[in-house]
């Protein structure tokens, strides 16, 4: 039986609660009479060989490039770049995709003779990854014949020795890349394409870049021009990446990019409500929530959490395609969109979203109130390609804890940001020229990113940025079951309940307002018609 | 009879005790309304000021002046200077410490008034005899002297107290100290023998090696290990405040079992007693007065001087700290406006000596127009519930119900407060609490001293609400009568002119709570304000140096856990148990050593780490700073560091912990001093390459520091959390206690030093145990 496409409820009498997620946590909520609940697509079949898949891809690669077998010669330099920790979420079972990828590579490489390899992974302006993400995501096998060598490296944005100025794009923008990577025979790139932002000329020209060179594209103007950064095509964000790949392209850079995607197979066996319709829930779905919701009442949030992160996720591959970047990428997001794709007819006066304990940026950390803002303002409500969800004016409820931490490690910047900054102003254009210089250049962020397991300095910037689209686009942003002080101090609307929120959207959009839910995740994109 | 005025014109009066309350008084009125007379202040020369420079400053700049300045305009200065001479010369000397100048000055004086005292109700045994009991003798002594044979000696008016004959219930009249049936007097000489061979048994005593060991752990508990000479300095300060404490004690239970109400009494009916006996020739008069307050009407109403008797007693009511005073309601409390016995001194100074020899003139209200005890309890009462003091936070405070309980029962209470107390304190300071809970032991420190104040006003004032004693005032009364009537409206000392309520009420309480520094109005801004100011100078962009101490103060974690973590990241999990399990057992005496010396702790500490291969070390110092102390971190501390860089100013780290544990910090200070260990073929010898900075070091190398950059103690901001680093504190202008222990809050509050409280990042992940892989170690489990 193929797996049934993403579904539009409408929510009647007869309609059960909906699961909202609420941070390390869930709660089930009753929608008024008439709402809308999006349902994303169910996973779809995973590939029954990826070994061979992954082989098969390699030998019949997209566009016009020879195999990968042909490009590997001996005496050559190569360069195996890989995405950080923030892919895919939440962190999948070993084998991680990219063990399996960067193996069949590797023994392409062995095989021709090549005995210069380095592996680097894309963290751009992100975290160093710790030797257990890095034995987690490569496999104990390469990190043991690599980790040792110093063959194993981290892309350092702060590091001038290591970085080569490639010239700038017709908009005159810098392209900064990994050394390494440049003066390679040829680098290739092992993607993991968890949502439609990632992947394609992105890969390279942000993950192996500096913040000379992503400043063009990491912005308030690209960002409030992306719409939606989910939807390659109408993203300034992505426009600006693949000009920088062509610069890449023309300054001799050999890319050979592989990438992914992955079925929507997000939790495990006994979170197997969360995947599932809750019309739909069986007993032990039932039991399940029952159990958990009860059980994480009684649970200290510094428990939860780590019991949270600690979820390795079923995820499966589904596709593999390498080859030359803009055929891969487009490969991919067919790909992408099969598993995410729900049409969804008209706009919403308010979206809801129940925000999850992850995003990108916390994994193994924190879910601090910058990062709920740019998961549920950036991620989540980006998620369309057309329209957004919700109307221009509408108003976006989130269900977060938002709790006022910040992992002092990995987001020393963010706490600073948010103490210093955000108590000032929370206008984006403000924000940007007053205080972006001066956090990007620290000296003390720089040291923490490069020595320590410190997001780079200008990083909370970036995910108040990522949020750009949706503060221009919405009047109203309410926060359900937040921290007050830190929803107050993002700019949002404090509520206590659902209901009570849904009451304060009415005085701005009207009575009897549409109401549209988000169910993600397993994530979704919504095809607004 | 002459007018008073007329008699004293042209006279020259002496005056001791001037910078007193009643002396600056008298000095006024007789510049005031004498205008014929001349005033010679005895006034003893200070330390930094000359006695003329005193007279000055303490005298005429007083507000007792601001009417005659008035009054006189333009012509004030030069009145003052042809009228008020100042004489150089001290009552507790014999021979008064006399220059010739001053002995012809003193040659040249008609009348002598005698009002020095030590009227502090616990002053040292042997400072009250000096003062009180040999003073009077003394002025007799050289006035004898300094006239020539034949001349006519001057009239000496001592005043004295109505107190030294107030042993007995019923009426206490105006005679002679010799004459009274009720007291059994001591022979005045051994009694100053004895006072005097106290002060040096007390002395002898409090240098027995027994005493001195007690005095040394007192100062101990109090500041911890602050280094020697710090606690030299404390030690020595208990031990004098403990003779001090001994002699008070040793003058109260003197004076008590002879029947006076305390040392006070007691030395000035045994002066009354010498004087007699040493007069020889000169004439005497005594004035007594009760309990001077504040004036009724001359200069102005509600004038006062210092802060003694019932004053602060009121305030303490005022301010909710003395919920119960002892006495009866019915029970008369003697108090006498200062103008009253100023205006009967002066009118027993005009009337000249008694042919009939000595006689005694009391000014008192108890015989004529008493204030009940009662009354002014409900007076004192009813004001402060219209007009309430405020706390440190704005807020009124609301004076307690008083039930005039007895005296032991008052003691007995306070006592046991006291006791309790200071046995939370102990426990507090022993506790390893800081931050806000060590706030609130020190503020136990504040309430068990407020207590011992109270305790303290109860044994020492308690006597005086219960007084039974009727002091009789005919003999003054009979003067006042003699007067004429401008006289008598001008110096009158009649009693029966105060309407109680009125001067209770509209006089004194106001002026009690002018002179008290209290908060008489709601709002906290001025506590804020005195915050603010100090981070202003901490943060202002003047050229400054900023030294921080690393543990509790930046980092909430110790050298104990860095090795723990370096220890076990390289072993099996079953060998880090070990170790954790060792450091655990050992924990109770490292936590010892380190208390008794920090140095010695640190030294003993690093030999574990002989042997250690040195490069790994020095590699793993980034992981542990990553995996332990970054999460133990205050950031409000790091981004304190980082605003003294950006200010410009010098930023400099000083720690025990060793030098690859804190490389990490690096881009954060321009200077790190850190211990640093001996390295032989790359591994670590486990012994210091030079002795960890600590205790009075850390306070050198401050001021080392601030010299190379050319600034003063002024422009030195530092950072610590506990007494261990008070000499470093001491050093600097500007110090802030972080999170401070017990003993620090207690210091820091005491002196007035800015409090920060930073706190670790809300949230954080907890390390339980500094034990490196324990995060890995879990997940494994919860896979």
């Amino acid at each position: 039986m193929s797996p049934r496409p993403g579904f539009v409820l409408e929510v009647d009498r007869s309609t059960p609660p909906t699961l909202f997620w609420h941070g390390e946590g869930f709660h089930l909520e009753r929608l008024p009479v008439g709402s809308r609940v999006i349902y994303p697509p169910e996973p779809l079949p995973a590939l029954t060989d990826p070994d061979a898949a992954i082989a098969d891809a390699l030998e019949h690669p997209l566009g016009d490039t020879p195999p990968l077998r042909a490009l590997l010669r001996g005496g050559m330099k190569l360069t195996i770049a890989f995405d950080d920790v923030s892919l895919p979420l939440p962190p999948m079972r070993a084998p991680d995709v990219r063990q399996r990828v960067i193996e069949a590579v590797l023994d392409l490489a062995a095989e021709a003779g090549v005995d210069d390899v380095v592996l680097v992974a894309a963290l751009a302006l992100h975290r160093r990854m710790t030797d257990d993400e890095l034995r987690h995501a490569l496999g104990e096998r390469i990190f043991n014949a690599f980790a040792p060598h110093d063959l194993l490296t981290q892309h350092d944005a702060e590091d001038p020795d290591n970085l080569v100025h490639l010239g700038l794009t017709d908009e005159g923008e810098d392209v900064e890349l990994n050394r390494r990577a440049v003066e390679s025979d040829l680098l290739v790139y092992v993607n993991i394409n968890l949502v439609a932002m990632d992947g394609g000329h992105k890969s390279v020209a942000t993950g192996l870049s500096s913040y000379k060179s992503l400043r063009h594209h990491h912005n308030v103007r690209t960002m409030e021009h992306s719409r939606s950064f989910m939807d390659r095509h109408h993203s300034e964000l992505h426009t600006s990446n693949w000009r920088m790949g062509k610069l890449i392209a023309e300054a001799g850079v050999k890319v050979f990019q592989i990438e992914t995607t992955l079925n929507s197979n997000t939790f495990p066996e006994q979170f197997g409500f969360l995947q599932h319709r809750e019309w739909e829930w069986t007993w032990k779905d039932r039991a399940g929530f029952a159990a958990s919701s009860k059980a994480l009442e009684r649970t200290p949030p510094e428990l939860a959490r780590r019991i949270f992160h600690s979820i390795r996720s079923p995820h499966q591959l589904t596709s593999v395609q390498a080859g030359e970047v803009g055929p891969v990428h487009d490969r991919t997001l067919e790909h992408v969109h099969r598993q995410q794709l729900v049409t969804v007819e008209g706009q919403t006066d308010v979206l809801t979203m129940g925000l999850p304990f992850i995003s990108p940026y916390n994994v193994n950390s924190i879910m601090n109130p910058i990062l709920v803002a740019c998961l549920g303002l950036g991620y989540f409500f980006n998620l369309y390609r057309g329209r957004p969800l919700v109307r221009e004016g509408g108003v976006v409820i989130m269900s977060h804890p938002t709790p006022w931490a910040f992992h002092p490690v990995h987001h020393p910047s963010y706490v600073d940001f948010f103490e210093q900054v955000l108590s000032e102003t929370t206008d984006l254009h403000e924000i940007e020229a007053k205080y972006e210089n001066a956090f990007a250049t620290d000296p003390w962020y720089v040291h923490l990113y490069r020595t320590s397991y410190a997001y780079h300095g200008v990083h909370p910037f970036y995910m108040w940025y990522w949020c750009a689209h949706a503060l221009s686009h919405v009047s109203k942003v309410i926060v359900v079951g937040g921290d007050r002080a830190a929803v107050r101090r993002l700019g949002f609307s404090p509520a206590t309940t659902l209901a009570d929120a849904l009451e304060m959207a009415e005085d701005v959009v009207g009575r009897d307002p549409s109401i549209t839910h988000l169910h993600a995740p397993p994530l979704l994109i919504a095809d607004v018609q | 009879m002459p007018v008073i005025a007329d008699s004293l014109a042209g006279t020259r009066i002496a005056v001791t005790g001037a910078t007193g309350f009643l002396g600056t008084a008298l000095v006024e009125r007789l510049l005031r309304s004498v205008p014929g007379c001349e005033v010679v202040a005895l006034v003893r020369p200070g330390q930094q000021l000359s006695a003329a420079e005193r007279t000055r400053r303490e005298i005429v700049r007083n507000d007792c002046f601001d009417r005659l300045r008035e009054e006189l305009g333009d012509r004030f200065e030069e009145e003052i200077g042809r009228r008020l001479f100042t004489l150089a010369g001290d009552v507790a000397r014999d021979g008064l410490g006399l220059d010739d100048d001053g002995r012809a000055l003193l040659a040249g004086c008609d009348v002598v008034i005698h009002s020095a005292a030590t009227v502090s109700f616990d002053a040292p045994l042997d400072g009250a005899v000096e003062v009180n009991l040999l003073g009077p003798s003394r002025i007799a002594e050289a006035i004898r002297e300094v006239r020539g044979t034949g001349a006519p000696l001057p009239h000496l008016v001592a005043v004295s107290t109505a107190y030294v004959n107030s042993g007995h219930k019923g009426d206490a009249a105006e005679d002679l100290i010799t004459a009274s049936r009720w007291l059994s007097m001591p022979a005045w000489r051994g009694e100053v023998r004895h006072a005097r061979r106290a002060r040096a048994d007390v002395e002898a005593e409090s240098r027995t090696p027994e005493r001195l060991k007690e005095f040394h752990a007192r100062a101990r508990r109090e500041l911890g290990a602050a280094g020697t000479s710090l606690l030299a300095d404390r030690t020595e300060h208990v031990r004098e405040q403990w003779v001090t404490d001994r002699l008070v004690q040793l003058g109260r239970s003197r004076a008590q079992g002879l029947g006076w109400p305390d040392a006070y009494a007691y030395t000035k009916s045994l002066g009354e007693q010498a004087l007699l006996e040493t007069r020889g020739d000169v004439p005497v008069t005594f004035v007594r007065p009760s309990i001077v307050e504040s004036s009724l009407a001359e200069p102005r109403p509600g004038w006062i001087r210092g802060f003694r008797m019932a004053e602060p007693v009121i305030i303490s009511y005022a301010r909710g700290l003395l919920s119960q005073f002892p006495g009866v309601p019915e029970g008369t409390v003697d108090v006498v406006p200062v103008d009253l016995v100023v205006a009967a001194i002066i009118a027993v100074a005009a009337r000249g000596p008694d042919a009939a020899g000595p006689c005694v003139f009391q000014i008192a209200s108890g015989a004529r127009n008493p204030l009940r005890y009662g009354l002014l309890v409900d007076l004192i009462q009813q004001w402060f519930s219209e007009h309430p003091l405020y706390d440190n936070r704005g807020q009124p405070i609301v004076v307690p119900d008083w039930h005039f309980p007895g005296r032991g029962k008052v003691q007995g209470q306070l006592r046991r407060a006291v006791k309790l107390l200071s046995g939370a304190e102990r426990v507090a300071n022993q506790l390893p609490i800081r931050g806000e809970r060590a706030e609130f032991a020190s503020r136990l420190e504040e309430r068990r001293a407020g207590a011992e104040r109270a305790l303290d006003y109860v044994e020492l004032y308690g006597a005086y609400a219960e007084t039974e004693a009727r002091f009789r005032i005919d003999r003054t009364l009979e003067l006042f009568d003699s007067l004429d009537e401008e006289d008598r409206a001008r110096f009158c000392v009649d009693p029966a002119v105060v309407d109680w309520q009125h001067y209770v009420t509209e006089v004194h309480l106001p002026s009690v709570v002018e002179h008290a520094r209290v908060r008489t109005k709601p709002g906290r801004r001025t506590l804020a304000s005195r915050e603010t100011r100090a981070t202003q100078a901490i943060l202002s962009d003047e050229p400054r140096i900023a030294v921080f101490d690393l543990e509790n103060t930046l980092i909430a974690s110790n050298v104990v856990e860095s090795y723990a973590w370096l220890a076990t990241r390289h072993r099996e999990r079953s060998e880090r148990a070990r170790v954790v399990g060792q450091l655990l057992a050992e924990a109770p005496r490292l936590l010892a050593l380190d208390r008794r010396d920090r140095g010695d702790f640190l030294r003993s500490f690093y030999r574990r780490y002989d042997g250690a291969p040195a490069a790994r070390l020095r590699l793993d110092g980034c992981e542990l700073w990553s995996d332990l102390l970054a999460l133990r971190a205050f950031p409000d501390g790091l981004a304190r560091v980082r605003r003294h860089r950006l200010l410009g100013h010098r930023t400099v780290l000083i720690t025990g912990a060793l030098d690859f544990v804190v490389e990490p910090l690096r881009p954060l200070f321009d200077e790190i001093v850190a211990a640093r260990l001996g390295e032989e073929g790359g591994r670590f010898t486990g012994e210091l390459v030079a002795a960890p900075p600590t205790g009075e070091a850390r306070a050198l190398l401050v001021e080392e520091f601030a010299r190379c950059e050319g600034l003063d103690k002024g422009q030195i901001v530092a950072y610590a959390d506990s007494t261990s680093d008070l000499p470093m504190l001491e050093a600097a202008g500007l110090p802030v206690a972080v999170n401070p222990e017990a003993k620090l809050a207690a210091i820091a509050r005491r002196r007035g030093w800015p409090v920060e409280q930073w706190s670790r990042t809300k949230g954080a992940p907890a390390r339980p145990l500094a034990v490196s892989g324990l995060r890995a170690g879990l997940r494994s489990l919860a896979k």
